[in-house]
C-alpha cells in the first residue's frame, strides 16, 4: 500500500499532513507560505489582536499592496476613502505584528501573485495560501496553492496550518503544438469553455501533456491562475527543468547544498506512472484557435474565428437562460462575427497576464504600428519589478509611442478599482480573468483575451488576432 | 473565546420570522476593517423605528434574543454574528436557524439554541408580561428559564462542547500545537523564508 502510485497533488498534500482527520473531520495541513494583501487581511489581524495571538511564522509571511493601489500619481495620497483605509490598515498591522511588507512605491510592490514567484518564494512542493481566489497561480510551480477567506487568513497567521477537506483530482491533458498566435490564455479559456465554470468544483486540476511541458513559467502561471474560474480548488503543473531554470538565482530561491537537496526532492514530485485521476479531460493543442469570451462568465468563450452563439445553441436550460441574459448585458446579437466586435478599451494587465513575457509579446505586435482611432490602451505591469524590467528593455517606449497609457503596478482595471474603470456600456478587450457583469465598472462589458489578441485588437479596434494584421498588410 | 456554562441576562422578544442577515446588518457596514464595534450596525434599519423592541427602555441591555423562525437566512456574512455579539447578545433562541448562520455563531461564541414554535410563543408571552425580565441560559442542561417557565433548546453536541470549552477555530487547532511544532522541526531547510528579506 505504501507504493501506491500517487498524483502530484496527493504527494504535496501527504507531505504536509500535520494531523490526519478522523471520522470525516478535515485534515490539518501545514502551510509553508502566506501571502497577504490589504483587502482580506484587516479583520484577520483584528482577530489576532482581540485574542492576543501573535503571527506564528513571520518568516513565512509577506504582504504587498495591490488591489487598491492607484496606477497613476502614486506619490499623491489615495483619494478613495475605503481604499486608503485598507492600505493604511495593512501598513499599521504589518508594523504592529512585524510582517514584511512591500508598499506602494517600493521596488518589490505589485500584484501578490506576481510578487511571490518573482522573489523566488513560490517553489515546487510547497503549500501556498493567500486571501485571494487567484492564488491558484502559484500551482504553476508544482505548489499546492489555494485561495482562502478572511477567517482562514487569521487561522493561518495564528497557526501556519489550515483544516482542509480532501479533494478529488482531475487531469487536463493538452497534447500537441500550439500554432503561432495561440497562447496559454487560449488553452485555459478553451478548457473552461469545455468543462464549465463549475466543472472543476472539488477538484485539484493537473495540467499535463506535451503542450503544457513546452510552456514557459509565465505561461503556466496564466493557466493555473484561471483554474478558479473553472471552480477548482487549485491547479498545478509538475515541476521540470523549465521550473528549476526559472527559480535558480532568484532572491529567495535555495542556494548551494539546499538547492541540490530541493531539486532532488522536486524531481520526485511529478505524478507517478499508473496513478489514477478521478476525472480526465483532453484538449488538442494542434487545432486550437485564439479564444475569447462573448458572455459574462469565463466559461462563455469561443474561437475568435467564430460568431456570437445563439441561446438556441445550448441544450441545457440553465445555459440557455444564461446565454440570453449574457447577450443582453453584452449587447450582442447571435451570428455577429467575433472579429466584428469593436471595443473602446484594451487592458493589458492583471495577475493572469501582466508579467514581462506578456508585455514583450504585446510590444512585439504593436511595435511600429498605429493604434486604432478612439481606442484606449492601458498597460499595467504586474509589479514594480516588471515595470522596471520593461523600461530597461525599452518596452515602455514602444507602448507610449503607440499611444498606450504606461501605468504603475497593481490590479487596476482587473477589478475596476477607482478610478481605473470602464464607463457604463463601454466594451473592453481585457487580458484579465473575470468578465462578470460590472467587474470592470458598472455596466461595463468585458471580453477576456490573450495579450496577443489584446495587442492586435488595439491596432484594428475590433477583436483581432495577430494573423489578421498580416492579412490586412497584404491587402494594402 | 470565553467558556460558557450558565448565565442570566435580559431577554428581548423579536416577533419576526425570516430575519435575514441583511436585516441583522445592512451591507453598508461591511466596508469596515475591524472585527468588532458593530453594535451600532445591528438591525440598523429597524432601529430607526422608536417602536422597535431594542429601542424600548427595558430591552436596551438585552443579552438573549427570542426570535421567530428562519433566523439568519440570506448572505453568509460573518458580520451578522459580530453585530449581535458586539451589541451584547450571548444567545439567540429561534425555532429555526439558517445553517451558515448557525455555523458562524458556534465559531464566534454566540449560542444559537433551537426551540419549538410553542415554546417561542411562551417565552414571548412571559417576556412581554414583564418587560425587562431575565432569562437564565444553562448550556449544560440546554434550558432557558424565566421564573417558573423552563424550556428546552437544541444545540448540536460538537458546538456545545466547543462553547463549553471556549474554543474558536484557532483554539481548536492549537490543541494540536505539539503536532505542529513537531512537524516544523522536520521541515527541510530549503523551504521558503520571507525573512530576512532579500532583493
Ligand atoms: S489582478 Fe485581478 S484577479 Fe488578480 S489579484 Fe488583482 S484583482 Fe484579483
Amino acid at each position: 500500500m505504501t507504493n501506491k502510485p500517487l498524483t502530484l497533488a496527493e504527494k504535496v498534500w501527504n507531505d504536509h499532513l500535520v494531523v490526519k482527520g478522523e471520522n470525516g473531520s478535515p485534515d490539518l495541513l501545514y502551510i509553508d507560505l502566506h501571502l497577504v494583501h490589504e483587502v482580506t487581511s484587516p479583520q484577520a489581524f483584528d482577530g489576532l489582536r482581540l485574542a492576543g495571538r501573535p503571527v506564528r511564522r513571520l518568516d513565512q509571511t509577506i504582504a504587498t499592496e495591490d488591489h487598491n493601489t492607484p496606477t497613476w500619481d502614486i506619490d499623491k495620497p489615495i483619494a478613495d476613502i475605503t481604499s486608503r483605509t485598507q492600505i493604511n490598515a495593512l501598513r499599521d498591522n504589518a508594523k504592529e505584528f512585524g510582517v514584511r511588507i512591500h508598499s506602494l512605491g517600493d521596488a518589490e510592490q505589485g500584484i501578490v501573485h506576481v510578487v511571490g514567484p518573482q522573489l523566488g518564494l513560490t517553489m515546487p512542493g510547497i503549500t501556498v495560501v493567500c486571501g485571494d481566489s487567484h492564488t491558484s497561480t502559484h500551482g504553476a510551480f508544482g505548489a499546492l496553492a489555494m485561495g482562502i477567506g478572511t477567517s482562514e487568513v487569521e487561522h493561518v497567521l495564528a497557526t501556519s496550518t489550515l483544516p482542509l477537506k480532501p479533494f478529488k483530482t482531475m487531469a487536463i491533458n493538452v497534447e500537441g503544438t500550439l500554432r503561432p498566435g495561440v497562447t496559454a490564455k487560449d488553452i485555459i479559456l478553451a478548457v473552461i469553455a469545455k468543462i464549465g465554470t463549475g466543472g472543476g468544483q472539488g477538484y485539484v486540476l493537473e495540467y499535463r501533456g506535451s503542450a503544457i511541458r513546452a510552456l514557459s513559467m509565465e505561461a503556466r502561471m496564466t493557466i493555473c491562475n484561471m483554474s478558479i474560474e473553472a471552480g477548482a480548488r487549485a491547479g498545478m503543473v509538475a515541476p521540470d527543468q523549465t521550473t528549476f531554470d526559472y527559480l535558480e538565482g532568484r532572491p529567495h530561491a535555495p542556494q548551494g547544498a539546499d538547492w541540490d537537496e530541493a531539486v532532488a526532492y522536486w524531481k520526485t514530485l511529478p505524478t507517478d506512472e499508473g496513478a489514477k485521476f478521478d476525472a480526465e479531460v483532453f484538449l488538442d493543442a494542434n487545432t486550437l484557435d485564439p479564444f475569447v469570451t462573448w458572455g459574462t462568465n469565463p466559461g462563455q468563450g469561443i474561437s475568435l474565428n467564430d460568431a456570437v452563439p445563439s441561446p438556441d445553441d445550448f441544450s441545457d436550460p440553465n445555459d440557455k437562460a444564461a446565454a440570453v441574459r449574457a447577450l443582453e448585458y453584452m449587447d450582442l446579437k447571435p451570428g455577429t462575427r467575433m472579429k466584428d466586435i469593436a471595443v473602446n478599451t484594451v487592458f493589458l494587465g492583471s495577475c493572469t497576464n501582466s508579467r514581462i513575457e506578456d508585455l514583450r509579446a504585446a510590444a512585439a505586435i504593436i511595435e511600429g504600428k498605429q493604434k486604432a482611432e478612439g481606442v484606449r490602451f492601458m498597460v499595467v505591469p504586474g509589479s514594480a519589478k516588471v515595470r522596471l524590467q520593461a523600461e530597461a528593455e525599452g518596452l515602455d517606449k514602444i507602448f507610449k509611442d503607440f499611444g498606450a497609457e504606461w501605468r504603475f503596478a497593481g490590479c487596476s482595471m482587473c477589478l475596476g478599482m477607482n478610478p481605473d474603470q470602464l464607463a457604463p456600456g463601454e466594451r473592453s478587450a481585457s487580458t484579465s480573468n473575470r468578465n462578470f457583469e460590472g467587474r470592470q465598472g458598472k455596466g461595463a462589458r468585458t471580453h477576456l483575451v490573450s495579450p496577443l489578441v489584446a495587442a492586435a485588437t488595439a491596432i484594428r479596434g475590433t477583436l483581432s488576432a495577430p494573423a489578421d494584421l498580416v492579412d490586412s498588410a497584404e491587402a494594402n | 473565546m470565553e467558556k460558557f456554562e450558565v448565565f442570566t441576562g435580559v431577554g428581548a422578544p423579536l416577533r419576526r420570522s425570516n430575519v435575514d442577515t441583511d436585516q441583522i446588518i445592512p451591507a453598508v457596514y461591511l466596508k469596515r476593517i475591524t472585527k468588532t464595534g458593530f453594535e451600532d450596525a445591528l438591525f440598523a434599519a429597524w432601529r430607526n423605528d422608536p417602536e422597535f423592541v431594542l429601542n424600548q427602555e427595558p430591552y436596551k441591555n438585552a443579552e438573549v434574543l427570542v426570535a421567530g423562525p428562519d433566523f439568519g437566512t440570506g448572505s453568509s456574512r460573518e458580520h451578522a454574528v459580530w453585530a449581535l455579539r458586539d451589541y451584547g447578545f450571548k444567545c439567540v433562541l429561534s425555532a429555526k436557524f439558517a445553517d451558515i448562520f448557525r455555523g458562524n455563531s458556534g465559531k464566534q461564541g454566540l449560542i444559537a439554541g433551537e426551540i419549538t414554535d410553542a415554546d417561542t410563543e411562551k417565552l414571548w408571552a412571559a417576556l412581554e408580561a414583564n418587560p425587562g425580565s431575565s432569562i437564565t441560559i444553562n448550556l449544560v442542561e440546554q434550558t432557558a428559564t424565566i421564573g417558573d417557565l423552563a424550556v428546552h433548546f437544541e444545540i448540536d453536541e460538537y458546538t456545545k462542547w466547543r462553547l463549553l470549552e471556549g474554543l474558536d477555530d484557532i483554539g481548536l487547532t492549537l490543541r494540536d500545537e505539539q503536532a505542529i511544532t513537531d512537524f516544523e522541526a522536520k521541515r527541510p531547510n530549503w523551504m521558503p523564508k520571507t525573512l530576512p528579506a532579500k532583493h
